[in-house]
Formats: C-alpha cells, sequence, structure tokens
C-alpha cells in the first residue's frame, strides 16, 4: 500500500511520459481530422487563386481553353532559376497557340528568392508579368506588387507590358542606374535588377522553346 | 465556476493597460519588429494572436488538472501549437483572401513568448472563462499598442494611414497624410524604428503612470487637482 502511494522515479517517469504520448496522440489526431476537413476547402481557394494570378498576367480575349487543364510539366530548368519542376500553362485561341504563362523566380532579390509568373504571346512580347511570392523589405522593395506600389496609375511591374527582345537589345534589360531602360525607386535597387535579369532570362527562353512548348502532348 | 464583474474589470483593466503585453510585459518583440510597420500589420497580426491566445488559455484551463507539472510546458506548447495550426487552415479554407494578407504571421504565433507566458501565469491556475477572457484582453492590449507604433511607423515611414486597408476591406484606399512627394524616413520602417518607437512608447506610458501617481500623493492637499490636469 504505501509502496503504492509513494512511486518510484521510474514509475514516476513512466506516467508522465504515457500522459505526455496521450496528449500529443489525442492533438495529432485533431490535427489530422481539421486537415482533411479543411483539404477541399484549400485546393479550390488555391485553384482559384492561381487562375486570379494568371488572369492578371493574361488577358482574358487571349485564350478560350481551360488553362489549367492545359498545362506542360516541365523539370527543373536553371534558366527560369527553378531549382525544381514547374508548370506551364499554354494559352490557345481558337485552337491556335496564342501565349504562354511560365512560373519564374529570380534567386538573387534582396531578400531571398522573388517567385513570378510571366505571360509571353506566341509573337514573342511579354503580355504581363505578376510577383506571386517574395520577401523584399515592406515598404521598400515591395513595389513590385503593384498593390503596394505607390504609383497607381502606372504600377512599376507593367513597365514589361508588350516588350520583346526585337524591341530591346540585350543591353536594354537592365535598370536605369546600370545603363538599361528600366525605372527602379532609389534605396531599392536590388529588387528591380533581379527581376529584370529574371524576365529576361525567362523572355529567351520562352522564345527559343516556343514551338516545342506549345506542341509538347 | 462563472467569473464576477470585479474579476472581469480586473482582467480587463490588466490585459489592456496595466499589464499590457507589450509596453510592460516587453513579451512578443519578435513579431512587433517584423510587422508594426503599418498600422493595418500591426493590428492584423494582433488580431489572429487575440484569437489563438483567447483559445489556447480556454483550453489549458479546461485541461489543467490532468497536466502534470513537470511536462507542463511541452503540453502547453502542443495545445498551442496545435491551435495555431487549426487557426492556420481554417483560415486559409475558409477566408482565403484574409490568409493572403495574414498568411505568414499566423505561424509566427507561435514563436510569440506572450502566448505561452499567459498560458503559464494564468491559464494554470484560473477557470477557463476568466482566462479565455485574460487571453483575449491581453490581445485587446496587443491590438491598440501595436495599432499605434504601426501607425506612428507608417506615418514616420512613409507618410501613409491605413496603407493596406483594401487588402482587408476593399473599395477603401489608404490616407495620404503628408504630401504625396514625402521622401519617406527609412529608419522608422525598418526593425530599429521599432524599437525607438517602443521606447518612446513605454516612456510615454510611465508618464502618465507617474503623473497619475503623484496626483495621487497631492490629493489630501489638493482635493480639487481631479479634473484640473492638462
Amino acid at each position: 500500500m504505501i509502496a503504492a502511494k509513494e512511486p518510484t522515479a521510474p514509475g514516476m517517469a513512466a506516467r508522465t511520459a504515457a500522459i505526455l504520448f496521450l496528449f500529443v496522440v489525442a492533438f495529432t489526431a485533431a490535427l489530422a481530422i481539421v486537415y482533411v476537413a479543411t483539404k477541399p476547402g484549400i485546393d479550390a481557394a488555391a485553384a482559384e487563386e492561381k487562375m486570379r494570378a494568371i488572369n492578371e498576367v493574361l488577358p482574358k480575349d487571349l485564350y478560350d481553353n481551360d488553362l489549367l487543364a492545359d498545362t506542360l510539366k516541365i523539370p527543373a530548368t536553371p534558366e527560369l532559376g527553378l531549382d525544381d519542376e514547374s508548370t506551364i500553362y499554354r494559352a490557345r485561341l481558337g485552337g491556335e497557340p496564342s501565349a504562354l504563362v511560365l512560373e519564374t523566380v529570380a534567386p538573387d532579390g534582396y531578400a531571398g528568392k522573388i517567385r513570378m509568373l510571366v505571360a509571353v504571346r506566341a509573337n514573342g512580347e511579354l503580355a504581363g508579368v505578376r510577383v506571386t511570392q517574395h520577401k523584399e523589405t515592406p515598404g521598400l522593395g515591395d513595389y513590385i506588387e503593384p498593390k503596394k506600389d505607390k504609383n497607381k496609375e502606372r504600377p512599376w511591374i507593367t513597365q514589361f507590358n508588350g516588350l520583346s527582345l526585337d524591341k530591346v537589345p540585350a543591353s536594354g534589360w537592365k535598370v536605369k542606374k546600370d545603363g538599361g531602360r528600366f525605372d527602379f525607386v532609389a534605396g531599392a535597387t536590388v529588387t528591380p535588377r533581379a527581376m529584370v535579369k529574371a524576365v529576361h532570362k525567362t523572355l529567351q527562353y520562352a522564345v527559343a522553346n516556343r514551338d516545342r512548348l506549345f506542341a509538347t502532348k | 465556476m462563472l467569473i464576477s464583474l470585479a474579476e472581469i474589470k480586473q482582467i480587463s483593466w490588466n490585459g489592456i493597460w496595466k499589464q499590457n503585453s507589450s509596453l510592460v510585459q516587453i513579451l512578443g518583440m519578435c513579431p512587433l519588429l517584423a510587422v508594426t510597420t503599418t498600422l493595418m500589420n500591426g493590428v492584423m497580426l494582433s488580431l489572429a494572436t487575440l484569437l489563438v491566445m483567447a483559445l489556447s488559455n480556454f483550453f489549458v484551463a479546461c485541461l489543467r488538472n490532468f497536466i502534470p507539472y513537470e511536462i507542463r510546458i511541452p503540453v502547453f506548447i502542443l495545445i498551442a501549437a496545435a491551435l495555431v495550426t487549426v487557426v492556420d487552415l481554417g483560415m486559409n479554407a475558409y477566408m482565403h483572401d484574409m490568409y493572403n494578407i495574414l498568411g505568414i504571421f499566423i505561424p509566427l504565433i507561435i514563436t510569440n513568448c506572450l502566448v505561452l507566458a499567459r498560458i503559464e501565469a494564468f491559464a494554470a491556475k484560473n477557470s477557463p472563462l476568466a482566462s479565455a477572457l485574460d487571453g483575449a484582453m491581453m490581445g485587446v492590449g496587443m491590438v491598440w499598442t501595436l495599432g499605434l507604433l504601426g501607425g506612428l511607423r507608417e506615418l514616420i515611414g512613409s507618410g501613409t494611414f491605413l496603407g493596406g486597408i483594401d487588402l482587408v476591406v476593399p473599395g477603401l484606399s489608404p490616407i495620404h497624410l503628408l504630401p504625396e512627394d514625402y521622401p519617406g524616413f527609412l529608419v522608422a520602417i525598418l526593425p530599429p524604428g521599432a524599437f525607438i518607437g517602443l521606447g518612446c512608447l513605454v516612456a510615454w506610458k510611465n508618464w502618465i503612470e507617474a503623473r497619475a501617481a503623484e496626483r495621487e500623493n497631492r490629493r489630501p492637499a489638493e482635493p480639487v487637482m481631479a479634473g484640473g490636469c492638462h
């Protein structure tokens, strides 16, 4: 009786370990249930968001196919700054290729990678560029997002619209500070420099591989 | 089990002013530095923290009699982290636009030592209702402090007021309190600006407290003082 009232040290340890284990099992199970319950909602929201992001870079009158269905998986592509496989969305109008939407990464932003969506029309012109993910300094480098750009009439990122390799020579794909044609905000040059470089590379890649990318099943 | 009016008053006063998490306990500095670049950021993260603290305090208070003292810290963290994940998943699924704004901050809530501090200091010893109220009121204290600090940094740093409100309430737009060509004051936006601003707020609070204490002391001599302060 007395031994039972005064548990030994290993006994105590085993008891607390068992209680901790029960708590872990209970809360892990609860999390698993919540995860399963919220998964459909999260997937639907992610697909909707993807479509919204694509529609920002690609005018709706440029395609009539289901973009989320007409995709092409490409392996890791250093030209696009991607060290993982990515998806290319192929826009067609009346069955004819009209534009490619590529995921691309500027690896050398001020605070790590800047992920972007770039839409390139079949004639080699940029239809639009949008940043999908970045960690640039809030209030300083984040003008690459049109929502946070102080210039609401002509956000910085719209400079890319309509440009092509024919219209802008290789020396022009730099910020003005480096002798190129792209504006930047004083105090935050690293961010636009990285993005201009990445967009240029993406455009080169898209133009060079256009036919292959559209033809691949 | 129910909670008295005096208790409600005391818990609220503690959370909002007397034991204010940022100004008195000086807890949760990491989110404070990171997000108070604008008023909206500060307020939104505080609201998310408020929700998590009220929930985690409530759950811990409910389970407090089953948690052995020796392993209370891992269990507390387990409970708080699980709740943060539930809030994260739930917002991602059902309030996706809001999640896009707050998403990056939500996992950070668990790094806020204020959550664990209130569980340990309050919820482990009090009834579930009082604990939930304590968590919520600590959150309210955080809302106004981080909102004020964020508002000041935003105004001094970039000359705007309520920047980013269009992300939360579509249709509203930020107000430029200073002229459009205000060059901005970078220090206010960067983390050191948060420390300087917080220091000023702490000084301001201490000044008010000191003045109140002084008035208290003088009261017998000058009973008319009440209401006579400027």
